[in-house]
This record gives C-alpha cells, structure tokens and sequence, in this order.
C-alpha cells in the first residue's frame, strides 16, 4: 500500500510539473505586455525598462520559468497587477470558502443521490424509479445560472429562510451547496442506480439471499459496496471540478472563493492571479485524483491486496 | 416408508416472455430422503438450475411469483411461506452452492465475514463462539491455516478454495438439503476430484441431503443415489444410480450415453440427437423429444406420456413402455462407422523444438521486468500428417499458448517451429501471412471469435479473400456454399449473422472458415468444452469426417479426457509449460507413467463404474507459473517424490516404443 501510494504521488508531482510549464507558455503566448497593463502605453521607455527588469522580464524565457518554479516551491506565485498583494495571500483567502462550498455541496449531493439511486435500482420500473430518474433528467438538464436564481427567489426573496448572497454564517452556504450538489447529485444518482442495478444481477448477490438475509441486508451489505465503486471515481471527478472554483455558482451567489477570483482577474486582465488560478484549479484535480485513487484502492481489497502494479 | 425430507409436486415455473409463457419447469415432481444424494441430470437450458432456485425461490426477479405446485420440506409446502419465513429456511434447512465459485463469493468482503453472516442469522453466533465455529468450518471443507484464511478475501483464494468457502458458508447453517448447482463445472478435474470428495465425506459426517445439479453422467455416477433425467422442463426418467446405469430407458437418456465419447467408440461416428431443443413457449401435444427420438411413432406425436413404473423405484415418460399401447416394429439404429484406415503418410508434419514463451512481468512506475511468466517452457512436440496429437492439461497449464505460439500468433521467446521442414519463428511479415493459409485455428468460445456484424458468409470467405485464393467473389460465392454443405448447414445460411445460430451450429461456421484457405493443420483449443454432450457429439463427428476426407491434421487443445480417448492418435500432457509425458492415446491413457498423468487421469470420473470407487485425489493446487517449483514442477503434489525430484528436471525419457516421460522415476 505504502509502495502505491509512493508511486501514486511521484506520478502526480510529474504531471503538476508538466502543468506548471505548460500554463506558463501559454500565458506568456497570450497577447498583450504586463508593462503596458501596469503603467498604460504612454509611459516612457526608460521606465518601461526599468519595470521590465524590476519584474524580470528582461531575461531568457527558461530562465524566467527557472525562477518561476523557483518562487513556487517557496509558495511564492508572485503578485497581483491589480493591487500589488502577494497571491499566495489572496488566495488564502479565498480557498476556505471554496473548500466549505464543495464539501457542502458534495454532502448535499450523496444525501439526496446515494438514497434516490438505491430507490430506483431496488423498485426499478416502479412509480419510485420513475420519480427519482424524473428528478434526475431535471437535475441534469437545469443550468446553475437558472437553478441558483431560482433557489434565490423562492427561498431568500419569497421565503427569506436564507441570505441571497455573499459568506456569513452557516446558513449562507445552503442555497450555493443546493444549486451545486444537486446537479451533481442528478449525475451521480443515475449512475449509482445503474451500478447497482448491475450489481444485484451478479452471482454473489444470489449467494446473499440463499444465506437467508434479508432483503436490506442484501442490498445494502453485498450490493452496496460493490455498487459504489465506480462512483467513486465519478465523485473524485467532480469534487475536482468543485475544488477549482465553481465559476457561475460562486458568481451568482458573490460567494468570495476561488472561482469568483478567477472571473474579477480574467475581466481585469491580472494575469498572474489568472495563472495562479490556472494552477490552483489543476492541483486540486490531480491531488483529488490521487485520492481518488487511493479511495478506491482502500475500497476494493482486490486492488489494496493485489499483486501490485 | 418414512415421510421424504422434500417432496416436490407438479412444480411448474414459467417466465412471460414475449413469445408467450414459456414453461421452465414444467409440472416436475419428485421425492428426497434424508441423508440421500439426488440428481438432476440434463444438458443446457433444461431447466435443472430453475427447478433448484424454485425450491429456493431465489428465481430472478420478474419470474418471482410464477410458481405453481408444492414444495414440501418435512411435509410444509414453501410456496406458501410468508418471505420473511422463507428466509429463515434458506441458508438454514436449504443451503446452495453454485457453479461459479469465482463470482459466487463477494469480492469486497472477507471470507471469515461471509461465513459469519450466516452463522450470526442462524446460528446466533457471537464473539469467540462465533470465531471458533468460523476456524472449525474451514478446517472442516479442508482448507490449511484457517485463522489466516479467514481475514483474506476471495480474490487471494484459488478456485477450488473458493468452492471450499462456498461449501463452508453452505454447512454453517447445518442444513438438512443441500442444493449443488453444477458445484464442479467451472474447476480443473483433479480439483473436482477434490471436492467432490469433500461433498461426499461432509455427507456422511452430517447426513445431509445433497440435491446434485448437474449435465455430467461421470460426476452422477460417481456421487449419486437417485438420478432424474430432464429434458425441455420435464423429468422424463427417474431411476436408481446402478439401475440407470445398467439401462438408461428413455430414448433421450440412452442417447446421452451414446453421445458421449470413449475409446471403445473410435472405430464410428458417435451417436447424436438430431435437432434442438424445443422453444418451451409452445404448448406440447405428444412427447416433447419425440420430433428428436429415433424409435417414436404417430402415437408420440399425439398423446403426451405419463409415468409407468419401470422396476423398483423407477419410472419412465415414455410410451416404449407402455404395454396397453400397440408398438411399431422397430430396428435399432447401426452405428455409421468410419474407415479408420485413413491414409496418414507418417510424414512430420509439424515439428516444434524446445519452444519457449515468456511473459514479462512489468511492475513499477518504469515498468522495469520483475520477473517472468513461464507459460511456455521448453516444449518438443510433432505432429504427423493426417493425424491428431492431442494436447492435454489443466487451466493455467500453458497449453493454449503454446498452440497460439506455434501458430505465430503469439512469437514465442526461444525454439523452434517447423512446419513441412520451415521454421515459422523466422518468417516475418508477408511471407509468415502467406503460409498463414496452411494452419488455421478453431476457439472454444465461437461466438466470440466471429465478427457479430458481419454476415457468414463473409466470414468465411474473408480468409480466402485475404489470401488472395479462391477465385473471383462468383468462385467464392460458390466455395462458401460447398463449405457450409460441408459442416452440415446450408447454403442459405450465408446471409445470416452469426446470433442467429445456436452453440453447435456456430463452431461449425468456424470450423467452415478454417476450411476456406484449405489447410493443412487446425488448432482446435477446446472446441466442444462450451457445447452440450448431444451438440459435442456432432462436432467431433464433423471433426473426424473432415480429418478423413480432407487429411487433415489437428493439434487438438483439451481437458476433457474422453475427447481425447475417442479422437487422439498421439497425447502429449502438459503441466505448469512443460510437456511431462507424451505417446500414443493408447500407452498414455492405458499405461500411464508420470505421476500426474496417472492423477489426472484417476481423477476423472467413470461413467460406467458398477461401484462408485475411491478417487485419487492430487493434493493441493498447481503452483504458479510465474515461480515454478525447483526441480520437477510436479514434485510438491507428486504422492512419489524424493529428493532428487526437489532439485532437477528429469531428462525426457523413452520408457516403450514412442512414449517419452519426463520423470526421475524412469531414469
């Protein structure tokens, strides 16, 4: 296990590495001159100069991504254009609230999914399976732009039960969570019905109910578990995208996390936040995905006592 | 006589398809004594594992409800349970164990925990009783370090391991029934020795009832008291073991036997069932198997049957016995014989040396070579022309890729591979596809070896095609037809998809497309291990037909023994990549010398045995050919193995006149 999880990691220090460089050529292929961004077109070239070296972009590009990388593994991902803070400390900010908003969502999600999908697969052809794949398609086919204001008008404006936006207190969190757990949950509940529905024709299942268990126990006990393997993935997949900043959600809701950072610096050209974002959003794809991993491998002993590979 | 532990009354069990009912199990009944062995024997589709899961009511979903007749355990009728008290005999008084021991076992939990669930809900088990029971029921179905084993899953078991688990999860219940399904079907034969062994042994321990569920006459022979034969949903004879064995009486039964393959049989073509099996939609006016039976009359095709006692506690569905009813004159069929003096040149034609495959094993995050798999490892083989040499081994043995590897489809590590003097490892590209025409290859699972979207006819012209043979498409239009007439279909057949077939006819669409390119060598890797008895029976029979007029010559890839007693000329064993014994059928399957040979062999069961006798049985499972056993391969299971056997490999040996061994024993 421990080898796995070594081995895992390597992996995934190499591909953030390649992340890492690409992100920087492209950025640098964009049109545009940070100089011209900071001190407008008519400045003088002499100051023009002297800001191209302040910043180093005097030098070779590779020695400009040599200190690039250098910065980074002091977690120093230089400064915003905007406001000349360190990013590193704007996005401090900013992660916690992006961080609280995914893992509600996600809760959100598995508490209406995981007890809709079962429903659906045990009943299925029933009014239940009908019901839940109903709710489902709706899940799937309502775009967050449409579902967040919604859940503002009837439960902020009409109802006043929660804030219409921004991050304060606990109960500003569950309009946000709702508009993105239950997409998210349309997705995963048709899948783990899907799953399980194959599950319960396998042979161990049979096995089950010739022990004399009951119908609950079956379910449940043996079908479960194996059901919920590859959703595993599934999820990793999309608390991956959650991580990187849920961009509409977080903007129709001003909730101040990651993804809002990234749209204020795209619509102000404040191409290093923009960058780091870039990064933030594929780090936490590739450690969610090594978690992902490591989830499913402590999940299916088949792959945590395999031979190994 | 005392009340029967199971007495099963007009069970009928039918699923709404779109056809219509279609009747699985149609008004079956039958009776179990305590402590008896019962079976029910029938080929495929018969509807013996529906019978079983009925009595379970474990049928799939949509046919939960239609069961109809009593099933009575002790004299209460479990059609009329309630669920929740059904569920209190399942596992309990009826406990079942499957086909598949490979899919039958959950993968994500441990063995101990799926042992446990039973003893907790029927037993009451808890704490160190409940472990202590758990370490007792392992030790029982005969698996080593039973502490250890119970924290493992099923994945880290072998097959015959877990069947064990199974068997042990079936006895934690103390059952008075116990369903098998097929219980050995899946598993080697020195393996289905081993738990049929351990079946019986458990029997007499406990004195259970075992409800033996099965298509193979050997393995009823051999463990049973009563048999019941069906066919199409219906018992249609029932019978003591030695008296069915003495003379099965239906029709069907009797041809069962005739079907099967045996030394004695060489000289002719096995008998078969013309035919298939009717769709069971239909509503049945006479006999069911009487449009297949060659000895019924107008009678059978009008009145159905009903049981006439046959003797002492046997009974048939048949009108043969009826002696109220007048019967035609009827003469018994000649069996066709085949000239066995085809013509075999005793030219080589096929000659492999010290042949080699070796997998890697690539581990890590730079897939360095950690070790190899020795599938193949060291083999001489030679096949003359027109004859057959039978390949013989266990799963895992290495024996299909060796035939792969001889064919080029697979290029093995090292040796050598001549074919009508030319060494095929050394032709590359073109030139090894142009002699491609010359050796051809039959799978085991037909269906899967054809190309679902295309036509049959193009699939087999699609060889001659490639090979540029056969003249222009009108020629080979012409060649598909003569070719399909060849294997027994016809011509029209050529606009089908290949779903459209049943099991038999399938293989022999492949064995038509080998035939295209005219070869002079056909792999056959299992052909007839997917099929019925009745269907194998026409396969081989097509097989030996083509071998003779064509002069064919096949490299035949089996486990089955008795295929390889009714059509191999030469039989070369294989254990772990390593030819271990070789010669003529003859002086192998009659004067056996490798140990594991003879254990093989010992271990396969008799059909026409007077007495069930005490099987051999090979300890343990076959070592892993990623790390063989030091010396002699065979010596951690070899009952005669003494210390040189732990340290070389013995020399190949010849111990009679083309019969070579590779055994310390002979040096």
């Amino acid at each position: 296990m421990l080898h796995y999880l070594l081995s895992r990691l390597f992996a995934a220090s190499l591909v953030l590495l390649g992340v890492v460089c690409l992100v920087f050529f492209l950025i640098h292929l964009v049109p545009g001159d940070p100089v011209d961004m900071m001190l407008g077109e008519a400045a003088r070239p002499a100051d023009r100069e002297a800001l191209r070296q302040a910043l180093g972009l005097d030098q070779p590009l590779l020695a400009q991504l040599g200190q690039y990388l250098a910065g980074l593994l002091r977690l120093d991902l230089g400064h915003s254009l905007h406001d000349q803070r360190a990013i590193a400390d704007i996005l401090a900010e900013r992660i916690p609230a992006t961080v609280e908003l995914a893992l509600a969502a996600l809760l959100v999600a598995l508490l209406i999914a995981v007890p809709l999908g079962i429903l659906a697969a045990v009943r299925k052809g029933s009014l239940w399976d009908h019901l839940a794949m109903g709710f489902s398609l709706a899940g799937v086919s309502i775009p967050n732009f449409w579902m967040g204001p919604l859940l503002i008008l009837v439960f902020s404006l009409w109802l006043g039960w929660f804030p219409v936006s921004g991050r304060e207190g606990p109960a500003s969190v569950v309009l946000p969570a709702l508009t993105l757990g239950s997409a998210m949950a349309a997705i995963l509940a048709r899948m783990i019905r899907s799953t399980l529905l194959e599950v319960l024709h396998e042979d161990y299942v049979r096995t089950a109910r010739a022990k004399g268990l009951s119908e609950f126990q079956v379910v449940v006990r043996h079908a479960l578990r194996n059901a919920l393997l590859p959703v595993i993935t599934l999820l990793g997949l999309q608390l991956g995208t959650l991580l990187g900043g849920a961009v509409i959600t977080e903007t129709i809701f001003s909730w101040p996390g990651v993804g809002l950072l990234t749209i204020d610096a795209i619509h102000s050209r404040d191409y290093p936040v923009v960058q780091a974002c870039v990064l933030l959003i594929s780090v936490s794809y590739v450690v969610v995905n090594v978690l992902t991993d490591l989830v499913y491998a402590w999940a299916d002993p088949r792959i945590r006592l395999g031979e190994g590979d | 006589m005392q009340q029967p532990l199971l007495e099963v009354n007009h069970l009928t069990t039918w699923f709404d398809t779109r056809e219509g009912k279609a009747r699985v199990v149609d008004g079956n009944s039958f009776r179990i004594h305590r402590g008896e062995t019962f079976a029910l024997l029938g080929e495929s589709g018969c509807g013996k594992s529906m019978t079983a899961l009925s009595i379970m009511r474990l049928l799939p979903g949509q046919a939960q409800g239609n069961i109809s007749g009593q099933v009575l355990l002790d004299g209460e009728d479990l059609l009329q349970l309630p669920e929740a008290a059904m569920r209190r005999v399942r596992g309990n008084r009826i406990a079942m164990i499957f086909q598949e021991p490979m899919t039958s076992l959950n993968p994500v939990l441990t063995v101990g925990e799926q042992i446990a669930e039973v003893l907790r809900r029927h037993r009451g088990l808890s704490g160190a009783a409940l472990q202590r029971r758990l370490e007792e029921l392992l030790a029982q179905v005969g698996i080593p370090a039973p502490r250890q084993r119970l924290g493992e899953y099923p994945h880290q078991l072998s097959g015959g391991m877990k069947q064990r688990v199974m068997i042990a999860i079936a006895l934690a219940g103390e059952p008075d029934l116990l369903i098998a399904d097929e219980p050995t079907t899946a598993l080697d034969v020195t393996i289905q020795a081993q738990v049929l062994g351990l079946l019986k042994e458990l029997q007499s321990q406990t004195g259970m009832a075992v409800l033996m569920i099965t298509h193979d006459l050997g393995v009823v022979s051999e463990m049973v008291d009563r048999v019941a034969v069906m066919y199409a949903g219906q018992i249609v004879e029932q019978a003591g073991r030695a008296d069915f064995f003495a003379q099965p009486q239906h029709p069907y039964s009797q041809k069962l036997f005739e079907a099967l393959p045996d030394m004695d049989k060489r000289d002719r073509l096995l008998s078969v069932i013309p035919g298939s099996v009717p769709p069971l939609t239909q509503t049945f006016q006479g006999c069911r198997f009487a449009p297949r039976c060659h000895r019924a009359w107008e009678l059978c095709h009008q009145r159905e049957p009903q049981w006439l006692p046959a003797g002492e506690g046997r009974s048939v569905r048949c009108h043969l016995y009826d002696r109220r009813v007048p019967h035609p004159q009827q003469t018994g069929e000649a069996p066709q014989p085949l000239d066995l003096a085809h013509a075999t040149t005793g030219e080589v034609l096929l000659e492999v040396r010290d042949l080699k495959v070796h997998f890697p094993i690539r581990k890590g995050l730079l897939k360095r070579v950690r070790g190899h798999v020795y599938a193949v490892d060291g083999v001489d083989l030679s096949l003359r022309h027109g004859q057959t040499l039978a390949l013989v081994g266990e799963s895992g043995c290495g024996k299909t890729t060796l035939g792969k590897s001889i064919l080029q489809l697979l290029r093995p590590t090292a040796g050598e591979v001549c074919f009508q003097g030319e060494d095929l490892t050394r032709l590359r590209g073109e030139a090894l596809r142009r002699r491609r025409r010359d050796f051809q290859i039959i799978f085991q699972d037909p269906f899967s070896s054809m190309n679902p979207r295309m036509m049959v006819g193009d699939i087999i012209a699609e060889g001659m095609q490639a090979q540029g043979i056969g003249g222009d498409r009108e020629q080979r239009l012409a060649r598909v037809d003569e070719l399909l007439q060849q294997v027994g279909l016809k011509p029209e057949h050529k606009f089908k998809y290949p779903h459209e077939f049943s099991g038999g006819q399938r293989q022999r669409i492949c064995i038509a497309r080998t035939l295209a390119v005219n070869p002079k060598l056909i792999v056959c890797d299992e052909p007839t291990s997917a099929l019925d008895v009745s269907v194998q029976a026409q396969i081989l029979n097509l097989l030996r037909r083509l071998q003779q007029a064509l002069r064919l010559s096949y490299l035949f890839i089996t486990h089955d023994i008795s295929v390889v007693s009714y059509l191999a000329d030469d039989v070369a064993v294989m254990y772990l990549g390593r030819v271990v014994e070789q010669g003529p059928v003859g002086a192998i399957l009659g004067e056996a010398r490798h140990p594991y040979t003879r254990a093989l062999l010992a271990a396969v069961p008799r059909v026409h045995a007077d007495v069930p006798r005490q099987m051999v049985k090979l300890e343990g499972d076959p070592p892993s050919p990623m790390d063989p056993p030091a010396g002699c391969h065979f010596h951690p299971r070899c009952p005669q193995a003494s210390a040189i056997c732990r340290e070389c490999y013995p020399e190949q040996r010849q111990v009679a006149s083309g019969h070579w061994v590779r055994c310390h024993l002979y040096s």
